[in-house]
Order: C-alpha cells, then structure tokens, then sequence
C-alpha cells in the first residue's frame, strides 16, 4: 500500500466511524454527547502520522479522529462512547475524555496547553527525546490559560507542536465574532514560530508536519501549525446553525478524502472502501455486544 | 533555638528534593535569596538549582504544568503564593488534575503537590487573607492536607510534606497557615502537660496522615470534644490547657491533617463518650469542614450526638484593620467563651 493510500484509508476509517456514530446516535444505540469532526481527518492523519513512537499526544472534545489516526483500536472507541466495559476507559470517560498510550484527551477547553507544556518539558527533563503535539480549535483561541502556556513553552523551551484546527467556527459562532487580531501573530508574540495552512490536502498537512516536528525534536522548542480546515458536521449531534448549501458548498470544495480519493486508483479506491466498511461494521457489532459498564468492585 | 513550622517544612522539601531525581519544586520568586514570600523554599535553589524552576505569575497555566509533569513521570511540587490564587487553580484541580486518574480508568497517577498558604491574622485584606480550602474538600480524587505543629515520632509538618511529595501517587493541596510557619515545634517535651496519641484512619495504611488526640495528663474524663486543624487547632490547644488548669473543664482535642476524604475515626469515638463537639475552623462558617464533621457525627452518632457548635469566621471577606479581623476570625478566647457554654 503507497503511502497516499494509507492515508486515504486512515481518514475514510475515522469519517465512516463518525458517520456511523452521528446515524446510530438518532437510533438510540449512544447515549449523552459526541463531537465529530467530519471534514477535519486530514488534519489528525496528516499531523499524527508523522509522529515518533514515544511522542504524546495532547486533544480536546474532538478527539475520535485524532485517536483512530493514532492507532487506537476502533471496537474500544464505540464501546468507550456506548458505555461499555471494554471502552478505552470502561466507560467512563466517553467521547472527550480518552487515555490510550501517550494520547490524552479532555473536555475542558484551554486546560490541555498547560498541560502539554509539561509534559512536554517532563520528556526534555528526563532526555527522552520525545516531543508533544497539542490540538486545539479557534474557539480555544479564547481561553486565556493557554497564553500563559504559550508563555512558559517558549520561556522553557518546550519540545512542543501547538496544532489549532481553524474550522472557523465555535460551536455555532462563526470565528469572526470571536477573534481579533491574526492567530499566527498571537505565536510570534511569544517567540514561537507559526505556520499556516489553508489546505484539505492531507499530504501538503503531513509534510508540513514533518518538517515541523523536526524542529522540535532537533531545537528543543516549540512550533505553532494553523490549520485552516472546515467541519462538516454539527458541532455536537443536532446543533448545526449553518444551512445545507452552505455545507454542501464546504463538501464540494474542502472534502479531504474526495480529494484524495482522485488520485488514487479506482480499483485501490473500491478495495480500501470495501476493506473499511468491514471494519467499522465489525467493530461496531462487537462493541454493541460487549457488556455494560458497572461500578461492582471498582471504586 | 527552637525549630519552627516553617522550618520543619523547608526540611521536608529539602529532603524530597534530595531523596528523589524526579521531584521538581516551581513556583513564583522561590529563587535564593528571596527564598518565596515566606520562605518555605529558601535554599532549595541554592542546592538543587536544576529542578527548581522560578515561572512567571501563571498560577492556572503553572498548575496544569505540574499536571503535565505529573502524568509523565516527575514528582513536581507547586508553591502558590497565597491561598486566595487557588481560585486561579481551581479548574485544574477540578477538571483536569483531580479527574484524570479515575475518569482514564486507574491507568495514570499524578503525584503532584501543591503547597498554598492561607490564613489571615496579619492585616493582608480581603484577597490576601482567607481561607478557602473549603471548596476543595469534598472534590473526588483530590487529597486535602493540613500540617499540624507538632513534631512526634517520625511526624511532623516536614514529614507530612515529604511523604506527600515522595510517596503518595494522588495529587494533593497542601495547606499551610500564615501563623503557623513561625510558632515552635511542639514536641512530646514541650507537650508535658498532655497526653497526646496519634491515630491512623484504616484507610492511611501507609500511616502518612496523623490525627492527633490530645487531653491534658491525669485529668478526668473529657466532657467535651474539639476538634481542628492548622493554626485553629493550636489556639483550641491552648484554649484547651488554659481552662483545664484554671477552671477545670476538661475536654479532647482532636487535630486531624487529612481533611479531606475525611477520617471519622478517632473524632466519633471521643464523641460517643462525651456527647459534646465543638468545631473550629478558620474560613467562612457556612457549607464548610465544621458543617459536614458535625452531618457525620450526626448521621453516625444519632441520639449520642447531645450538641454540636461550630466556630468559624464570619460570613464577611476578611477586613485588613486589625480590629476589624480580630472580630470577624475566631480567637482562643471565642474557644475559651463556647467551651465554658458547652460544659455547663
């Protein structure tokens, strides 16, 4: 499998995940809440595939894309949001609150940065050479704890990649009602040097990265990446303001997996689709037979 | 010379630093000479110039700093300046660091401490005085310590510090009391006129968190209970001795340092033999430690329950005129005046 493939295959897994999350929610197999990040995936594949073994990764309530790119296993994703024992944390974490490996997530905005900036200087304490990625939206863009962590990552030198997923819009505030100013200045105030993208080619995102967790790994210091991307999806479950030509238009333009499905091979294109449907079909059917989460014997 | 509670502490935080490689001390101008605003860090620098890091005045992005060290391996130790900033740190506490262990199913710690002194009685003001440790008990998943100033066996403030630092693998908030960091050491010498027997709730196998029981030598059996912890636990002390020797009311003091989850034990056995509980505590009265000791004895004790008071300040911000904050925290002498009204 090429490269591009693989990629193409890893972004349709977290789409058909979350596709399959949104339809069965309506059907009453999921309960409580989910972010989906429909439209987003070449961001979490194209970052997260770039990756060294021993790297952490730091996400926030629109984590499942950033887990299933990571390697996390998909039957323990569905079980973890159906609120089964065998989900990444029993049962009770849910959708935004995930550990697997060096992955973690919260549902809180803005508290993950700090965070990550100690980790990360954890790892540059104990010479391990690993670094961490931190993901965060526009509308995090908002707290005000994280400029404090950019502050002290630049201050410290923390090995540190700073990801925002600019999908332009918080919830169901567009970004213009909400942020002033340019976000790679808000970096370059704090000495941290800031790319950004405006791209749904995730083998443009993944080079990128690359390059840009060189440098953390290699000058022990963090690096901002902005990417410009578009949801498709609600922000939620039901809670999608926008109008349907106005995400059709995003669809038609921004769609990262259609983008990449046309330079592949019809034939790899049918054989990966078929190969996903299956696993995401398998994993589903499993979770759903897996059992129910209890508190019996666990404090 | 006499070792105060400040030292003690200092001695704690100098031995983890030593003991352990991955013990890391941050916090605003701890850097020698300063030594922190009140000099609970002074010459950590000095000697452990690599893991103690100055930060800037980040107390909410510095706590998730230490989360972050914590969830990788390091043992890092936070001072915050004064207890008022704890709100600044409350959403760590609350939704991150206090979280992360049970919510990721058992699969991480975070042996992290935070150290903040509270407490007023100095003429600081209303955001430089409370005491506001109240709205982190109760908080699952977070450990509530409180050092008392006695110095027995192996105990004292500084090994309570230390032990949390080097050997607990759940976070903690450590809080310390303006007044007590330059009162002595009270050891079994000092203490000749009491009996004192450290207890350990079943739950502390490690035998890290101790609950000192204290009644004076040779008196008779207790009519009353106190109970109190930081500096409120000293002035019930001396409340205690005074009425003793010089008006003959006899009661048990019980000073606990886990405040919260919060250990019944020894507190409800005392209890059950006198009837009688007298709570003291230094921050508002309402909603707070006094109100929830008293619902557990009610619930545990039921008809052996025969009163309860609580002590505390009142339901203002502390004033920074003097007169004013003398009337509005309890005294020994408010100590003195219910004690008197409860063995009557």
């Amino acid at each position: 499998m090429t490269l591009e493939e693989e990629y193409f295959r890893d972004m349709l897994r977290i789409r058909r995940f979350e596709e399959t999350v949104l339809e069965e929610f309506k059907r009453g197999v999921f309960s409580g809440t989910t972010h989906t990040s429909i439209g987003q995936e070449a961001d979490a594949v194209g970052v997260i595939r770039q990756l060294l073994p021993d790297d952490v990764i730091l996400t926030n309530h629109r984590c499942h894309g950033h887990f299933l790119a990571y390697g996390g296993d998909m039957r323990a994703l569905f079980a973890e949001l159906m609120g089964r024992q065998t989900g990444i944390c029993g049962g009770r974490g849910g959708s935004q609150h995930i550990h697997y490996k060096n992955l973690y997530s919260n549902g809180v905005q803005g508290g993950i940065v700090p965070i990550a900036v100690g980790m990360a200087l954890a790892e540059k304490q104990k010479k391990s050479e690993a670094a961490v990625v931190v993901f965060i939206g526009d509308g995090t863009l908002g707290e005000g704890v994280i400029y404090e962590a950019f502050n002290m990552a630049s201050l410290w030198s923390a090995p540190l990649l700073i990801v925002v997923e600019n999908n332009h819009i918080a919830q169901t505030t567009p970004t213009e009602y909400a942020l002033a100013g340019d976000i790679r200045m808000r970096f370059q105030a704090f000495g941290i040097p800031a790319l950004e993208l405006d791209t749904s080619n995730v083998m443009e995102i993944a080079g990128n990265t690359f390059q840009l967790m060189r440098e953390v790994h290699e000058d022990y210091a963090p690096r901002a990446l902005i990417l410009n991307t578009q949801r498709f999806g609600p922000h939620s479950k039901g809670d999608d303001t926008r109008s349907e030509q106005v995400v059709a238009l995003l669809k038609e333009k921004r769609d990262p997996i259609t983008l990449m499905e046309k330079q592949l091979s019809s034939d790899s294109v049918s054989s990966i689709r078929a190969e996903v449907e299956q696993q995401v079909k398998t994993a589903f059917e499993i979770a759903l037979a897996d059992p129910v989460a209890t508190m019996e014997g666990r404090p | 010379m006499k070792t105060t509670v400040l030292e003690s502490l200092n001695q704690g935080l100098m031995a983890a630093l030593k003991a352990d490689a991955t013990v890391h001390l941050l916090g605003e101008d701890i850097l020698d000479p300063y030594g922190g605003a009140f000099k609970v860090t002074r010459g950590c620098s000095t000697a452990f110039p690599e893991r103690v890091i100055p930060t800037p005045i980040s107390e909410a992005g510095l706590t998730g700093v230490t989360a972050g060290m914590a969830l990788r391996g390091l043992r890092p130790v936070l001072e915050i300046m004064f207890g008022d900033f704890t709100t600044l740190v409350a959403d760590q506490l609350i939704n991150h660091i206090s979280k992360f262990r049970w919510m990721y199913n058992d699969s991480v710690t975070l042996p992290l401490v935070i150290r903040t002194p509270m407490g007023g009685r100095r003429g600081y003001g209303p955001t430089h005085s409370q005491s506001l440790e109240k709205l982190f008990m109760g908080v699952p998943g977070l450990t509530v310590l409180a050092p008392a100033n006695f110095s027995i066996d192996t105990h004292s403030p500084g090994s309570l510090l230390e032990n949390s630092i080097l050997y607990t693998d759940s976070p903690v908030l450590f809080i310390e009391n303006k007044m007590q960091y330059l009162q002595p050491l009270l050891t079994t010498e000092i203490l000749s006129d009491f009996d004192v027997e450290l207890r350990f709730d079943p739950s502390d196998s490690e035998e890290q968190f101790p609950i000192y029981c204290l009644r004076i030598k040779g008196a008779p059996p207790a009519t009353v209970t106190i109970s109190a912890y930081g500096f409120c636990g000293e002035l019930a002390r001396q409340a205690q001795s005074k009425l003793a020797f010089e008006e003959e009311i006899f009661s048990q003091l019980i000073i606990p340092t886990r405040l919260s989850p919060f250990a019944l034990q020894p507190l409800m056995e005392s209890v059950a033999r006198t009837g009688k509980c007298l709570l003291v505590e230094e921050g508002t009265r309402s909603l707070g430690w006094g109100a929830e000791v008293a619902a557990l004895l009610a619930e545990t004790l039921g008809d052996k329950l025969k009163q309860v008071k609580r002590l505390a300040a009142l339901e203002t911000p502390v004033p920074a005129a003097v007169s004013l904050e003398k009337s509005m925290l309890p005294q020994q002498e408010d100590i003195e005046a219910l004690l008197r009204k409860m063995s009557a």
